[in-house]
């Protein structure tokens, strides 16, 4: 299939691989920021076909994983009132808040929708005027404009009763936030591809001159992450620390001007909580004053009460790279997609899932 | 005829205990969507309500029809009930569904389907040019089966109390001497077939729920498996078969392993897809595997009959694209070859598979 086959052929990616054994001569730590990344590496097993010496660990760029438990609560409680209608992207349904999930509230009466874009909750909104539509802003850059762009449409047509609940965060706070922490073991990165898309790269070259940390953009497919590796070693073993651009066919330093005026007119940036990781400054996107109108949690004020995480689960070390989701007591016993203790398990994006679903277990690590 | 005496099983009528608490209920306060996905929630509900409830060789088999014997006769029978929203989508419709479910459940235990009955639970206010293209598609699709609807029903529920129209029908068939098809036959070094391309009938739906239409290129496959079934049969040593509805033909895979005790392996490259679904999947972050058809099997045969399994198949419509691609090996789950050599198991999910965000 075009634009899909020729990101996946095995003789190039065994051509890439080779390429990146003759590179390496010590051993590196590389984080994949994005969830998307780590599914592809973990689906397609390209974490196994590595030379040793690269060890990829696992971002924080999962939203489904990094939106906190006091949001879900609030979406869950939401979604359970007669006089609201919750829409929200499929994977959200299923992601554990303090004791319900959606889909729950669902099942207790709730009126909770699938949709695929911001712009259909909008039309549930036109249609049913007489109650309030939420829509659960969830996601990092990539998904900011086409939510940014909703509330306007909903500002310009009048529709007074859409609204958000957000929970956007944003990639470099974060990365900078793991780069800071104590025990800190990522030596580079692979950044998000769509994320720059949208952004592009001039927020990154700060980073790799603070913290000498090669950064390198990278898109999804498995031939892209073998060739963003790729470039990574290659900077790591030449002692250089710039931005690159592997996903050169998406994205360009400057990024899209267009969606990011839009982001710009509709959101600003304010701290964040992030589930595992704790609040980051400055980490998160919320509806500038003159879009309050459209924020749910004015809308329906109601106190939800901040319940602490299981104490089994280790999600923050995961999605920091301090640890691989199998070192967790609790990973694939108490901790599975069907009854997830923590976030990461929930969404295929989500690392804990990604190494379930691919068979990872304990002992299979210490090959 | 006389009554059958219930004490010869050791239990009188009047000393059946009080039903206190005789079902052992999954966790959950409350049954979730995911319990109807065909995936592992599903599975969970059947071991832990229902057969404890019931009972019997026949359901706890967990074939997609029962085989019972009477007089000598093998029967198969089977029941389905259809919920499908939207009720009309691209390929077909909940009527020619539901004949087609229950005929591809028959000849799935090898039986060559026979009668259906149906039970239609309509909506108040459904349009009744709906119920008359539901009806109309359901007899068009039994003289394609070539089975005929003898007994039926009519309910008649308050608005809101449905959605639209539900439809269940239940099928008889008659299972040839010496057919012996089951999920539990599979055995080291047999081949696995599939039928045809895999992922088209889930992905229409939900394309056409999501208002993604790709240029109308997205058809459900809909169809009787009838015969291509009665194909295969004649052509080899079949030993399992099974069409890959809800959960799709990685649930299936898993099923089959599971009942017979063996792995199986399988190469991803093999499955036949159709490009517009693959493109559709990619696009909605599903995987195919999972995805729900209507007229496709699964089949497990001897590996000295698989090619000339394959090519009955093939000479039926409904098995045009056929194709091996696996095998049975000694062990246990189902692994599958990616695309780059690595393999990774296929496992069952736990209930549906969602659209991703990004």
């Amino acid at each position: 299939m075009k634009f899909v086959d020729e990101y996946r052929d095995a003789h190039i990616a065994r051509g890439i691989l080779a390429d990146i054994g003759r590179t390496v001569t010590r051993p590196w730590t590389i984080m994949e920021v994005c969830g998307g990344q780590t599914h592809t590496l973990i689906r397609q097993g390209i974490d196994q076909l590595l030379p040793p010496e690269v060890e990829m660990v696992h971002g924080p760029g999962c939203p489904v994983c990094v939106t906190p438990l006091s949001i879900i609560d609030r979406a869950v409680s939401i979604a359970k009132r007669p006089d609201a209608i919750l829409c929200s992207f499929g994977d959200m349904l299923r992601v554990p808040g303090s004791s319900e999930d959606l889909f729950m509230a669902r099942a207790a009466g709730g009126d909770v929708r699938v949709v695929y874009s911001p712009l259909d909750a909008l039309e549930v909104a036109k249609a049913n005027p007489d109650r309030t539509v939420v829509f659960f802003a969830v996601g990092f850059e990539t998904t900011a404009p086409a939510n940014a762009m909703a509330v306007r449409q909903a500002r310009l047509q009048d529709v007074e009763n859409f609204t958000l609940l957000v929970a956007h965060v944003l990639v470099p706070p974060a990365m900078l936030a793991i780069l800071s922490a104590p025990g800190n073991r990522v030596q580079a990165f692979l950044a998000p591809g769509h994320v720059c898309t949208v952004m592009g790269w001039t927020e990154y070259e700060p980073i790799t001159e603070a913290f000498r940390v090669p950064i390198v953009v990278t898109g999804f497919e498995p031939l892209d992450l073998l060739e963003g590796i790729h470039m990574t070693v290659r900077q790591l073993e030449e002692g250089r620390a710039e931005v690159e651009n592997q996903y050169v066919r998406s994205v360009v330093r400057e990024g899209n001007a267009a969606a990011m005026r839009v982001v710009a007119e509709v959101f600003e940036p304010c701290d964040r909580a992030w589930r595992g990781l704790g609040p980051i400054p400055n980490s998160g996107l919320r509806l500038t004053e003159a879009y309050r109108a459209h924020d749910a949690e004015v809308r329906f004020p109601e106190v939800v009460e901040e319940v602490p995480e299981s104490e089994l689960c280790i999600a923050g070390m995961v999605l920091q790279g301090r640890a691989k989701p199998h070192d967790c007591p609790a990973f694939g016993t108490e901790c599975t997609p069907e009854h997830p203790l923590g976030a990461p398990m929930v969404s295929t994006e989500g690392a804990c899932a990604a190494y379930f679903l691919a068979g990872r277990r304990r002992e299979a690590v210490t090959s | 005829m006389t009554a059958p005496d219930a004490s010869a099983s050791g239990v009188s009528a009047r000393e059946v205990p009080a039903l206190a608490c005789p079902v052992p209920l999954p966790p959950g306060d409350a049954v979730l969507l995911g319990h109807g996905s065909g995936g592992k929630l599903t599975a969970d509900l059947i071991r832990t309500v229902f057969v404890p409830a019931f009972g019997g060789a026949e359901l706890a088999r967990l074939g997609d029809a029962a085989v019972v014997e009477l007089d000598g006769v093998r029967l198969a029978f089977t029941t389905d009930g259809f919920v499908v929203t939207p009720r009309f989508f691209p390929g077909s419709d909940i009527g020619a569904l539901s004949v087609n479910g229950t005929v591809n459940d028959l000849a799935m235990m090898g039986a060559t389907p026979l009668f259906l009955s149906a039970g239609l639970i309509l909506e108040e206010g459904l349009p009744m040019q709906d119920l008359g293209r539901v009806v109309a598609s359901m007899a068009e699709a039994c003289r394609a089966a070539g089975v005929r609807l003898v007994t039926g029903d009519t309910k008649v529920v308050e608005r809101g109390g449905a959605d639209g129209l539900y439809v269940t029908t239940a099928g008889i068939g008659l299972v040839p001497r010496g057919v012996e098809v089951g999920p539990e036959r599979a055995r080291p070094g047999d081949a696995v077939l599939v039928s045809g391309p895999i992922g088209s009938h889930g992905v229409a739906v939900m394309s056409r729920r999501a208002g993604i239409e790709f240029d109308g290129a997205l058809r459900s496959d809909s169809a009787p498996l009838s015969g291509v079934a009665r194909a295969m049969l004649g052509a080899g040593d079949l030993r399992a078969m099974r069409d890959a509805t809800r959960g799709g033909v990685a649930s299936v895979l898993n099923e089959i392993a599971e009942a017979s005790g063996v792995g199986i392996t399988t190469d991803e490259s093999a499955f036949p897809i159709l490009d517009p679904v693959r493109a559709a999947c990619e696009m909605l972050g599903l995987d195919p595997m999972y995805v729900a058809n209507e007229g496709v099997c699964v089949a497990v045969v001897a590996s000295g009959d698989a090619e000339a399994v394959l090519a009955a198949a093939r000479s039926d419509p409904m098995g045009a694209s056929a194709a091996i691609v696996g095998s049975v090996e000694e062990g246990r789950g189902v692994r599958v070859r990616t695309g780059l050599g690595g393999t990774r198991p296929l496992v069952m999910l736990a209930g549906d598979q969602l659209p991703r965000i990004c």
